[in-house]
């Protein structure tokens, strides 16, 4: 355990040294080469720990609350997220090297990029409350820092303030719930904590609070405001970070509190979850649908993607509130197995849209295009990444949502009858989420890199450096290989869920064909790895027999087009026009989606407009109110900063005799 | 020495499923030229088609990329081998249970994210918007079929076709409001994912309403015949689905001798002969709808989907 801390210091220590230095471009090249070691030594630790299934490792640290000190412990769960973070902080910083170079203003970077990290860490280790407390807000302070890095561009001040005001109100509310968890006695330990009993009230009350707490960190929705905003704006690999790896630091402290800490709950807690995970997943993916900034697409993603693991979740909850441990295990190894991929894919993902931002200098999709051409590598690891993510077989975020669709399908025994009429909907929901997404991702990847340049720097593309590439390719197969070989992943994953449900998956390993079987064969199994062999297979044998039978002759000339080819690059489908018919169906009901064209008379020679507006029906309805509401108390209670000491003093002595009257009673 | 039966049953699927996918268009074909009283190109045609295009030489655009060119044996591969998972004439074949019914509506959706990619690659106007309403489509018939999976699922106790199809089979399977609500859903799904009328219109070429073929415009060739002979391979599967799911006699029981086996495929062949007639009197009798028409009637799908899904979860008490 010591070990693990100590690389963890080595990060802080790291975070220290580009301070003085840090536009030198090799202090930028030995710090993430350091960070890309450090995480890959704490993945490989982790991933040892989690596989030899050994005891877990507990540390205490004289520093912190008096009487409680900081205490740190690894045990399966830590031990899994320990993984997926420093995965994604090897990848990240790995691409970090080449990323770097090309970094304006490095020593806005540089320190805070090991430190994040480094609380990222802390978070999943922390074994009492206020290490805990202390870490997660650090990673929000360390985390907020890098949004701010590029704090001239356009949004970048507004995404960082939002980020930094729903951030502190998230630590607020985890406060308040690790108040409630200790108890009057104040057990601050999470040792304590998992020995208190709470009352039906104080356990609703536990759940809003983290909920609000974890979920504004993951981006449940309506808490998701803040992360479209600030994950975009932060540099690529730490985009990939935030989005990657924060949002299942999140993930984790929700399963931390209730599973561990609260031993699960009612099943109306699973309800609220699966309820917030459903609209969350399929309000994020249209909202995705919309964007045309590469980035913040992928931003809104995440979003989705936070509401299939709460599905997941929230499934697991209602099935351990009966008693049913194998239907607990199967949702959250599915909800477990999701946080894995999706650390993956994003990652990937996000440094494909960081190493378009590198080569044309573009975010808005509107301006790419056609770039398969310059950049045929980083194309085709994104491509990977974009079948990934639709959940598209044999990669790995099929397998997932696969697992929760099975869970979905054994539901039907759970009594109580306000999941029976829910569950049902949000599986409904959670498919058309899963099309969605493939929509989301074929307008992604067709604007950006296919076509034609729709402008200069589009054209002027070139590929990016050896690291990126490398960090890209390595989830590419890390992907891959996750969806053929799900088995090995779910087998794990069984120690954490054994920790928090009291049961886990049947073993997979000795399963034919490395195939996975939830239940039991008759009823279910799929088989990545075969599948994968059986599309490599026929479509070998295909592209062999056309070639070796058939003509395989080739001219290359214009496009066809029906006739009507045409030169011009702004002839072709935008972003905004591929999401048309589909902001039609769904968005004219979610976003007030409208639109208006403007029709000259004919002879006229004005130009013909047309506008389409959508309206953030979250934002206008809970944000715009509440801010509406503090500026309109800051108004009136305005008079207060201009009094004079005497009415000072009598306000102080009103507001102590109020607050005594109050003890008093 | 079963391990090769087996193996030998399995690959005969799959090569029975790649011969009779053009004949099953021509079929359609003929369904529907016969009802417009015209004499209709023979049965065979669209054999010929596709070796026809196999011969001609390829004129590809000139910034055409390496996706445009592999895009269509991807289609193509992804497309078979969801069909050789489908049962057509025999349940438990070797490799059945490898995926069940979620993984064969995912490796459609696999398909049919290339084929759109492959529409948007060379940048032609055509080419994004079939790909922009084909996802639209899709968007909507994936969920529906998902539905449709779990009604079907949640009554057989299985999402494996072969364990589908064998309770459909036992006495335990009844007549029930949900399987048919899953059944006119499944049947809308097929029309809408196969871009037949009413939702798209598999005979024209240039019309505005146009989806499929307004994806595959750039194609030529060799990649054409590949193309084409998914789309057919997809009709055939959404066929052999309903049949399996619905209508599964005379399915061979896995293990079951040459008779059962010759008793399953000649059934299967009637099956085919059925389906391709509902079909091409469906699609003659019923005019195309606008395309934002289609939403709706996908919806109706999905609800439909939903509804059966939902009588079930509420009907199980234990």
């Amino acid at each position: 355990m010591s070990v693990v801390l100590l690389f963890v210091a080595a990060l802080l220590v790291l975070a220290l040294l580009p301070i003085g230095f840090g536009r030198a471009a090799r202090v930028s090249t030995a710090l993430y080469l350091a960070a890309t070691a450090i995480s890959l030594f704490l993945f490989g630790f982790a991933l040892s720990h989690l596989v030899s299934g050994g005891a877990p490792l507990t540390l205490k640290l004289p520093i912190g609350l008096p009487f409680v000190g900081a205490n740190f412990r690894l045990d399966a769960l830590s031990a899994f997220f320990l993984a997926v973070v420093n995965l994604g902080g090897t990848a990240a910083s790995l691409y970090g090297i080449g990323y770097g170079r090309h970094e304006k203003s490095p020593e806005r970077v540089l320190p805070f990029y090991p430190a994040f990290l480094a609380a990222m860490n802390l978070v999943v280790l922390a074994d009492d409350a206020f290490t805990f407390l202390l870490s997660w807000e650090f990673m929000s302070l360390a985390s907020w820092a890098l949004v701010m890095a590029h704090h001239k561009e356009r949004g970048n001040a507004r995404a960082g303030y939002i980020y930094l005001v729903m951030a502190g109100f998230g630590t607020f509310c985890l406060l308040l719930g690790f108040g409630l968890l200790a108890g009057p006695d104040g057990g601050y330990t999470f040792e304590a904590m998992r020995a208190g009993h709470a009352t039906p009230l104080i356990e609703a009350l536990i759940l809003a609070l983290v909920l609000v707490g974890a979920g504004s960190k993951a981006g449940l929705v309506p808490l998701h405001v803040w992360l479209p905003l600030a994950h975009p704006a932060a540099p690529s690999h730490v985009s990939a970070l935030m989005s990657g790896v924060m949002t299942k630091v999140a993930v984790y402290g929700f399963v931390r509190i209730v599973f561990d800490l609260l031993n699960g709950g009612s099943w109306w807690s699973g309800l609220v979850v699966l309820v917030l995970g459903g609209v969350t997943a399929a309000l994020g993916v249209l909202y995705a649908l919309m964007q045309h900034d590469l980035k913040r697409l992928l931003a809104y993603h995440t979003v989705e993607n936070i509401g299939i693991i709460f599905i997941g979740l929230g499934l697991a909850l209602a099935f351990q509130a009966n008693g049913m441990a194998a239907g607990a295990a199967l949702a959250l190894t599915a909800a477990l197995f999701h946080v894995f991929n999706h650390s993956l894919f994003k990652s990937l993902l996000f440094f494909g849209a960081g190493a378009v931002l590198t080569a044309t200098g573009e975010r808005d999709m509107e301006h790419l295009g056609g770039l398969i051409h310059k950049m045929p590598l980083t194309s085709f690891a994104f491509l990977v990444g974009c079948v990934a993510i639709s959940a598209l077989p044999p990669l790995n975020g099929f397998v997932s949502e696969w697992l929760t669709f099975q869970a979905i399908l054994i539901s039907p025994v759970l009594p109580q009858w306000a999941l029976k009429l829910t569950i049902p909907a949000v599986g409904a929901l959670l498919a058309l989420s899963a099309a969605l997404a493939a929509a989301c991702f074929v307008k992604a990847f067709g604007i950006t890199f296919l076509g034609r340049a729709r402008s200069k720097a589009a054209e002027a593309a070139t590929e990016v450096d050896r690291f990126s590439l490398t960090a890209m390719f390595a989830l590419s197969a890390l992907c891959l290989l996750a969806g053929i070989l799900p088995g090995f992943v779910i087998d794990g994953l069984a120690p954490a869920i054994q920790g928090l449900v009291g049961a886990h998956m049947p073993p997979q390993a000795g399963e034919r064909w490395l195939s996975i079987v939830p239940i039991a064969e008759s009823r279910s199994s799929y088989d990545g790895l075969l599948v994968f062999i059986f599309i490599a297979l026929s479509a070998f044998i295909a592209a062999t027999a056309v070639h070796r039978l058939a003509s395989h002759a080739l001219r290359r000339s214009d496009p066809w087009d029906c006739g009507f080819p045409n030169a011009d690059p702004a002839t072709q489908y935008t972003a905004g026009s591929f999401a048309q018919p589909i902001r039609r169906v769904f968005g004219t009901l979610v976003f007030r989606a409208r639109e208006h064209v403007e029709m000259p008379p004919p002879g006229s020679l004005e130009p013909a407009r047309f506008e389409t507006t959508l309206r953030d029906l979250v934002w206008d309805g809970i944000y715009a109110p509440i801010a509406g509401g503090i500026n309109y108390a800051a108004d009136h209670i305005n008079w207060m900063q201009f009094l004079t000491v005497r009415r000072y003093l009598t306000l102080v002595f009103v507001s102590l005799v109020a607050l005594l009257l109050v003890l008093a009673l | 020495m079963s391990t090769i039966l087996d193996l030998l049953v399995q690959g005969a699927q799959m090569a029975l499923v790649l011969l009779l996918a053009p004949f099953l268009t021509g079929l359609v074909r003929k369904v529907k030229a016969r009802l417009l009283r015209r004499r209709g190109p023979p049965v065979l045609q669209p054999y010929r088609d596709l070796i026809r295009l196999f011969r001609k030489e390829v004129v590809l655009a000139h910034n055409a990329s390496w996706l445009f060119r592999v895009a269509p044996y991807l289609i193509f591969a992804a497309t078979w081998v969801a069909v050789a998972l489908v049962p057509t004439f025999a349940t438990g074949l070797t490799f059945s249970w490898s995926a069940d019914l979620i993984a064969i509506t995912a490796l459609i959706g696999g398909a049919r994210f290339f084929l759109a990619l492959a529409g948007m690659d060379v940048g032609t106007s055509f080419g994004g918007i079939g790909a922009s309403r084909e996802v639209m489509i899709a968007s909507l018939a994936e969920p529906a079929m998902i539905m449709i999976t779990f009604t079907v699922a949640l009554i057989a106790g299985s999402t494996q076709l072969s364990s589908i199809a064998q309770f459909m089979l036992s006495p335990e399977a009844g007549l029930s409001v949900s399987l048919g609500l899953a059944l006119v859903a499944l049947i809308i799904v097929s029309l809408a994912e196969n871009a037949r009328v009413p939702v798209d219109n598999p005979a024209t070429h240039l019309e505005l309403t146009m989806v499929h073929e307004a994806m595959v415009l750039e194609y030529s060739g060799r990649h054409l015949a590949m193309v084409e002979l998914a789309a057919s391979l997809k009709l055939l599967l959404y066929v052999s689905l309903i049949a399996c799911i619905f209508a599964p006699w005379g399915l061979a029981a896995p293990g079951a001798g040459p008779i059962a086996l010759a008793v399953g495929a000649f059934s299967y062949l009637v099956k085919l002969t059925i389906g391709a007639g509902l079909l091409g009197l469906f699609e003659t009798a019923i005019a195309k709808m606008r395309v934002f028409r289609v939403p709706e009637f996908l919806g109706g799908a999905f609800m439909l989907g939903l509804l059966a899904t939902l009588l079930l979860f509420v009907l199980r008490s234990h």
